[in-house]
């Protein structure tokens, strides 16, 4: 009872700060509740008993790249609205469609994606080793290099190669 | 009923006005120990030797004017102080200032929660503490705040990076081969990682110097202490990225500053030095030293490491803003990296 009352909570302020990511005219106001709303993901995830998942959230997403967003934001003067901004309703013919198909999406994966609790059941096929470890931080380090190593490995290497991709793009003759 | 609401309540209450108590304390330290370090005095007027300072200051910041600029974002501007406040308050809930202990027949344990991602969440935490500062600057819409703030985020965020390499090398520490050859999972938890030096009889101060330097020159970095105060350069930047800010907002971010001092100094006390473990933990011949009340010993080790860090102010001038950048991405970061490689390494090895 208590657990879906704090789910359904944390579910309308998710919801309603992405509203207010996209209707607010002030682009450093936008940013600051696209943070509100990771951190009520990081919520959602700790709901879930995913406290690991939760953390990383908040330091990956809330932490680091929002801060960058908000550089960005901050050093470009937005107190002018650039070009694009200045028809708001020049998507609004595409917008539906792209919502529906999304919905769509989500709507299958709701009645095809089989009850809830999958994931951790198939995860713990795939290695009962790791199955048999108590906590939730112990057990992803474990399956993230026994069964999912080679996924990860190359998921680093993306990275990687995006991270020199964008020092030489910056730096042109280094 | 009282184990699960009334215990958890009142260690929550208790570790809020204790932290804010050594937090306006901390600010009459640092006045004393430089004034000594100057051959001054220090505060004197207020109670003997200035022992009620602090209080006249909070007293002189809460009745002053608050005044917001005109042109400032003000929802923003009224945030950020208490954006910064607040994550250097909650970094105590993971926090353990003692085990648990037996008191009037129940198991009360001396921290406020022990999850299995402790040492991550301080991490993640501290992370956004950024935000207090970034949007102070931003939010008071002057020239000096902006740069003061850009500066400070630029700072936190690089030194973020080699604390962060390092830390993961004593996470590696915990876990371990026991003496029967059980291998031991490791843990990010803080409870957990004093557990595992209790149980390796060691403190990972001996297995890891390097990284207390690192960790403890990049908390000096992280929390804008001299000699990385750059944000606060009176000299380029009047007064850093609260320039606008006056009476209790001030204060706040003033108060948010030295929290953070503390939050370094305990986690670094837990980390390296055992947390309330004395010195060499699980020694039969040492065990006289359980006499002493594990809390204390937690505060003693705290307490020099604050001591340092005022000391450390009062001695080494500033850094230039491309020195500070220049240690913390082509030396401490690779010093991390290597550490972190070298401690793996030795461990296979020693396996």
């Amino acid at each position: 009872m208590a657990q879906a009352i704090a789910f359904y909570f944390v579910a309308a302020c998710i919801l309603g700060f992405a509203v207010l990511v996209i209707s607010t005219k002030d682009t450093v106001h936008s940013v600051l509740f696209l943070v509100l709303d990771f951190l009520f993901v990081a919520a959602l995830y700790v709901l879930m008993n995913a406290e690991f998942l939760a953390v990383i959230q908040v330091l990956v997403y809330a932490g680091g790249i929002v801060v960058l967003y908000l550089f960005v934001v901050m050093l470009v003067n937005l107190k002018r609205p650039p070009e694009a901004h200045q028809d708001p309703h020049r998507l609004s013919r595409t917008g539906p469609f792209l919502a529906a198909a999304v919905l769509l999406e989500l709507g299958a994966i709701a009645v095809m994606g089989g009850e809830a609790g999958a994931p951790p059941a198939a995860a713990a096929a795939a290695s009962p080793f790791c199955a048999a470890m108590t906590g939730n931080t112990e057990q992803v380090g474990c399956l993230l290099y026994t069964s999912y190593l080679i996924p990860f490995e190359i998921a680093s290497m993306l990275l990687l190669v995006a991270m020199v991709g964008a020092i030489v793009l910056a730096k042109r003759e280094l | 009923m009282i184990d699960q609401f009334l215990i958890p309540v009142l260690k929550i209450a208790i570790v809020l006005n204790a932290t804010l108590v050594a937090v306006s304390y901390m600010v009459l330290l640092e006045r004393k120990v430089i004034a000594w370090a100057q051959s001054r005095l220090g505060p004197m007027r207020v109670g003997p030797y200035g022992v009620l300072q602090p209080i006249a200051d909070a007293l002189k910041l809460m009745i002053k004017e608050d005044i917001t600029p005109v042109r400032a974002d003000r929802w923003v501007f009224t945030a950020a102080p208490i954006i910064s406040m607040v994550p250097a308050l909650i970094i105590y809930a993971v926090i353990p200032f003692g085990p648990k202990v037996h008191f009037f027949g129940r198991e009360v344990s001396f921290y406020i929660t022990d999850i299995n991602v402790g040492l991550l969440y301080v991490v993640s935490v501290a992370s956004v503490g950024v935000y207090g500062i970034i949007l102070a600057g931003y939010a008071s819409n002057s020239k000096y705040p902006l740069l003061s703030s850009l500066r400070a985020s630029a700072q936190l965020i690089s030194y973020e990076v080699a604390v962060t390499l390092t830390l993961v090398s004593v996470v590696l520490l915990t876990g371990y081969v026991d003496a029967g050859g059980n291998p031991v999972t490791g843990t990010l938890s803080m409870v957990g990682i004093v557990n595992s030096q209790y149980d390796q009889k060691i403190w990972f101060v001996f297995y890891q110097p390097v990284a207390f330097v690192l960790v403890l020159i990049g908390g000096l970095a992280e929390t804008n202490r001299a000699p990385f105060d750059l944000p606060e350069a009176e000299q380029e930047l009047t007064g850093g990225f609260h320039t606008e800010y006056s009476g209790m907002r001030f204060a706040l971010f003033f108060l948010a500053e030295y929290a953070n001092i503390i939050v370094v100094s305990s986690v670094v006390t837990t980390l390296f030095l055992g947390g309330w473990l004395p010195p060499f933990p699980n020694t039969p011949a040492l065990h006289v030293l359980y006499y002493i009340p594990s809390w204390v010993w937690f505060f003693v080790k705290s307490f020099l490491f604050l001591y340092l860090f005022v000391w450390i102010r009062a001695t080494l001038p500033r850094y230039r803003y491309d020195q500070l950048m220049r240690l913390g991405w082509k030396f401490l970061i690779p010093l991390a990296i290597v550490n972190l490689l070298a401690t793996g390494l030795v461990k296979v090895l020693v396996q």
